[in-house]
């Protein structure tokens, strides 16, 4: 834009006008519409995929709406599965709210698994529901000193949060495999080396009424409660600053330091009772099974999400039918699993390239033509 | 070189458009060949749109361009280039690690894949030995003074073969003697027949002591103009401004208090870490406005960096109203100090947040103004409502990203937020880089009525016209300290700017 066009002065400005009410929706249609479309873009590009190596684009469709959500039971299935990924969302959307790319919440999932898995070992026996609660603070709390690592690392030392939430996460692997096989193995455990197997007492059930457990619980009340901290709170309003200029916060004297420690070891705590959840209430002790990918396909869901907290909420239930279809897909359509991982990955380039998209459409900037 | 003579170019009914926006109306302007003709407007009065159209950078909607007579399309700069047409911008563009022979050379279209030094060095020699002034050719351009690096990208242009060039407020990062300097040998260029000049500018002593003819834009369209000597400065800025009412500068009144702002043997390092920058003895007083003048890059924004709380201090101590600062939220509220750095928009604003959020970046929290831990949006929106009317910031809507507004009505939505309340001290660095006339008038009276009504303010400018029109005390800072230091009464613009350039 020209100096000139930025000079010249609009009209005066209208408290609360229509002007407000059609920029306010003009942002909102277009945060909603965009990765609508990049998700839309993202699944035709990979029909073109099945195409070339001679499957049905129509079939393939079909089916995983058939074994995500067509019947009862493959909604049970779906909705399972969706827990784990809402927390892992969150561990990437939280810390993106401040400006922070963190990809490595894997790491997190895997060794709040393994301290839940420890603790319901060498402590078992509490009565009542200490075993969980002592279960579930030890998830949260060794995930939140994980990703709070790595934020403390950006603000201290400058690292770049991508590069080391990423590598940490490989640490975290070889971390847990070796506690498993090591110090915490339970000698029964012969062919899969496991933490012992948890109590009665220690495992988390199912919902009342559905073949799900309490972790979608957990996950959607966990998204709700951090939309609210984020949008609703001075706090979440001083981390969106951080978010929008960290310059801008700096000279404000905003506490930049402590928002970036706290909201990223608050990201990392829902990703490490996201495996405290898998131990709990699906595996009944820690193993390898932890590293699943659930801290990788969380990161398609914050973006897809925008990072916005409820958004997560349905987005997750969508990649968690996709994830629910993969068994189905590979008997019925003679394809490998990891065909999900290829449509995950041709959506997740489709979301990156319509974040470049975002302010180009007139039709989402009612004042484009007036600015002054 | 080609002793070619100077060209002549004119514009004829050159309009455009962007979208349903004018930025340019139907302007006719003849620069005759060997001429130094002045562009003056305030900003967004469409200069930069006619040279970026003259240059090739825009194609006009409508209107055509003649060099010596002879209609002309100009598809883009090189196109430009090839009709002897050369633009030297505000900032440089030169390459800062190559020396100035290398810089010279590379820019050349015709530049070899493998360059014969000797050969291009005798070439270049003889080249130096026409010019007027010379510049040291073995030196890297980052050792270069601003002044020698301007008169650099002069020498390029007319190394290229250019014989017409237009400068884009070619002085506005030189001290007073180096623009007096460069433009002397600009009109010495034009007056010999070998250069046509045209200058954009802001700055009328250097239209009346340098230009021959002007021409002056206003809103896309050109208002006037002629021969310099025909015309007045008022005259000038009558045709410039139009018949807008600015607000009046504010008058001095109240009377200096105690000390509110001490800085002592304060060491920090500067952004190159080599160096640092050192303030012995800073004190700025209730009512009194003290100007740091100095040219960019002397340690002013390491300065303000440590009173801002983003460089820590290697020793030495910030007091305000004698109690240690170190510049937290906390301190700041209860202290009441403000900070508005340079360039808001990046430095003290969340581009991409509404205006709205982002005026209440100050006080969204603050318990004493009955916010508390929840986000009181209906309040922030009253509030900010307030501060838009009362500070007459102009946008489409508070839901506009703050992005979306001119430079002026960004200063203006920043100052609304670090000036509403009582303020007893205010620290701010450059705040009308860039912005237009009536943002200027606007701005500079804000800052004046804080300072009537007590506060404190430390003004950090580059631009002395700004640090003299304000302060109270005038002090220089040059290679990290200040240098120099002098009440308003006995400043004087030679010593001011002979310690600016360090040599005094």
């Amino acid at each position: 834009m020209t100096d000139a066009a930025k000079t010249m002065a609009g009209p005066a400005p209208i408290k609360g006008s229509n002007s407000s009410v059609m920029e306010v929706w003009g942002h909102k249609a277009e945060a909603f519409l965009l990765p609508f479309g990049a998700l839309l873009a993202g699944l035709a590009a990979f029909s073109v995929f099945l195409l070339f190596v001679g499957k049905s684009p129509v079939e393939f469709y079909s089916l995983v709406y058939k074994a995500g959500f067509g019947t009862a039971f493959s909604w049970n299935n779906t909705l399972s599965r969706t827990a784990p990924l809402l927390l892992a969302a969150l561990c990437v959307a939280i810390p993106a709210r401040l400006g922070l790319v963190v990809i490595g919440g894997e790491g997190a999932i895997v060794l709040g698994g393994v301290a839940a898995g420890a603790f319901g070992m060498f402590l078992p026996g509490l009565p009542g529901f200490m075993g969980i609660v002592g279960m579930f603070l030890c998830g949260a709390l060794t995930g939140a000193l994980w990703i709070g690592a790595v934020g403390a690392m950006r603000f201290k030392r400058g690292v770049n949060e991508t590069i080391s939430s990423l590598l940490m996460a490989y640490i975290a692997i070889a971390l847990m495999n070796h506690l498993v096989e090591g110090p915490f193995r339970d000698p029964a455990s012969l062919n899969k080396p496991s933490t012992a197997p948890l109590g009665e007492t220690y495992r988390i059930g199912n919902i009342p009424g559905l073949d799900v457990h309490w972790g979608l619980a957990i996950g959607i009340i966990a998204c709700i409660a951090m939309w609210v901290l984020i949008e609703r709170t001075t706090w979440g309003f001083a981390a969106r600053i951080v978010g929008g200029n960290i310059r801008a916060a700096q000279v404000q004297g905003l506490p930049v330091g402590l928002l970036m420690v706290g909201f990223c070891a608050s990201a990392g705590a829902f990703a490490g009772i996201a495996g405290m959840m898998e131990v709990a209430a699906v595996h009944g002790t820690a193993n390898g099974s932890l590293a699943s990918g659930y801290g990788y396909a969380g990161i398609l869901i914050a973006f897809l999400a925008r990072h916005n907290m409820i958004a997560i909420i349905p987005v997750g239930i969508l990649l968690a039918g996709f994830e629910a279809s993969s068994g189905l897909i590979q008997r019925r359509m003679d394809l490998p699993d990891a065909t999900i991982l290829v449509l995950q990955g041709f959506v997740f380039v489709a979301i990156l390239l319509s974040e470049t998209l975002t302010g180009r459409f007139k039709l989402f900037q009612p004042h484009i033509g007036d600015r002054s | 070189m080609k002793k070619q003579p100077a060209i002549g170019v004119e514009t004829l009914h050159m309009t455009m458009r962007f979208g349903n926006f004018t930025a340019l109306d139907d302007v006719s302007i003849n620069i005759t060949p060997g001429s130094f003709h002045a562009l003056l407007g305030e900003n967004g009065a469409g200069k930069s749109t006619l040279v970026k159209c003259m240059m090739g950078f825009y194609q006009p909607t409508e209107g055509q361009m003649m060099v010596q007579g002879h209609e002309v399309s100009i598809p883009d700069p090189k196109a430009a280039h090839a009709h002897g047409l050369g633009m030297v911008y505000q900032h440089f563009t030169l390459v800062p690690s190559l020396t100035a022979a290398e810089n010279l050379v590379i820019a050349r279209e015709d530049a070899p894949h493998r360059i014969d030094w000797k050969k291009e060095r005798k070439a270049l020699d003889a080249f130096m030995a026409t010019m007027p002034f010379n510049v040291p050719l073995d030196q890297p351009v980052n050792r270069l003074a601003a002044g020698e690096k301007q008169k650099l990208e002069l020498l390029k242009q007319l190394y290229l073969g250019r014989h017409f060039l237009i400068l884009d407020e070619p002085t506005s990062v030189l001290t007073p003697d180096e623009a007096t300097e460069l433009l002397g040998m600009v009109r010495d260029l034009t007056q010999s027949g070998a250069l046509t000049c045209l200058m954009i500018t802001h700055k009328f002593r250097e239209v009346t002591a340098f230009a021959d003819e002007v021409s002056i834009l206003r809103r896309g369209k050109h208002v006037g103009g002629g021969k310099v000597s025909d015309l007045t400065t008022d005259e000038m800025a009558a045709l410039m401004i139009g018949d807008k009412s600015f607000a009046r500068k504010a008058d001095r009144s109240g009377v200096r208090g105690d000390c509110v702002l001490s800085v002592q043997n304060a060491v920090a390092p500067d952004r190159s870490g080599l160096k640092s920058i050192q303030i012995d003895d800073l004190k700025v007083a209730a009512g009194e406005v003290v100007g740091i003048a100095g040219i960019s890059g002397n340690g002013q924004m390491e300065l303000l960096e440590t009173l801002t709380g983003q460089r820590p201090l290697q020793s030495g101590t910030v007091t305000v109203k004698s109690e240690p600062f170190h510049a937290t939220r906390s301190e700041a509220r209860n202290q009441k100090v403000r900070y508005v750095p340079e360039e808001p928009l990046h430095n003290a604003n969340a581009p991409k947040m509404s205006v709205l959020n982002n005026l209440m970046f100050r006080n969204f929290d603050n318990k004493a103004d009955g916010f508390g831990l929840w986000l009181n949006k209906r309040k922030m929106a009253s509030r900010a409502a307030d501060l838009v009317d009362a500070f007459n910031v102009k946008m489409a809507s508070l839901e506009s990203p703050i992005a979306s507004l001119s430079g002026g009505n960004v200063q203006r939505a920043t100052l609304a937020r670090e000036l509403s309340d009582e303020v007893d001290l205010l620290i701010i660095s450059n705040p009308c880089f860039g912005l237009d006339f009536s943002a200027v008038a606007d701005i500079r009276a804000r800052i004046m009525a804080a300072r009537n009504s007590g506060a404190a303010v430390l003004l950090i400018s580059e631009d002395l016209d700004e640090i003299l029109e304000l302060s109270d005390r005038v002090l220089v800072m040059s290679e990290g300290r200040i240098s120099y230091e002098t009440p308003i009464e006995t400043a004087d613009i030679g010593v001011i700017g002979g310690h600016m350039a360090g040599h005094a």
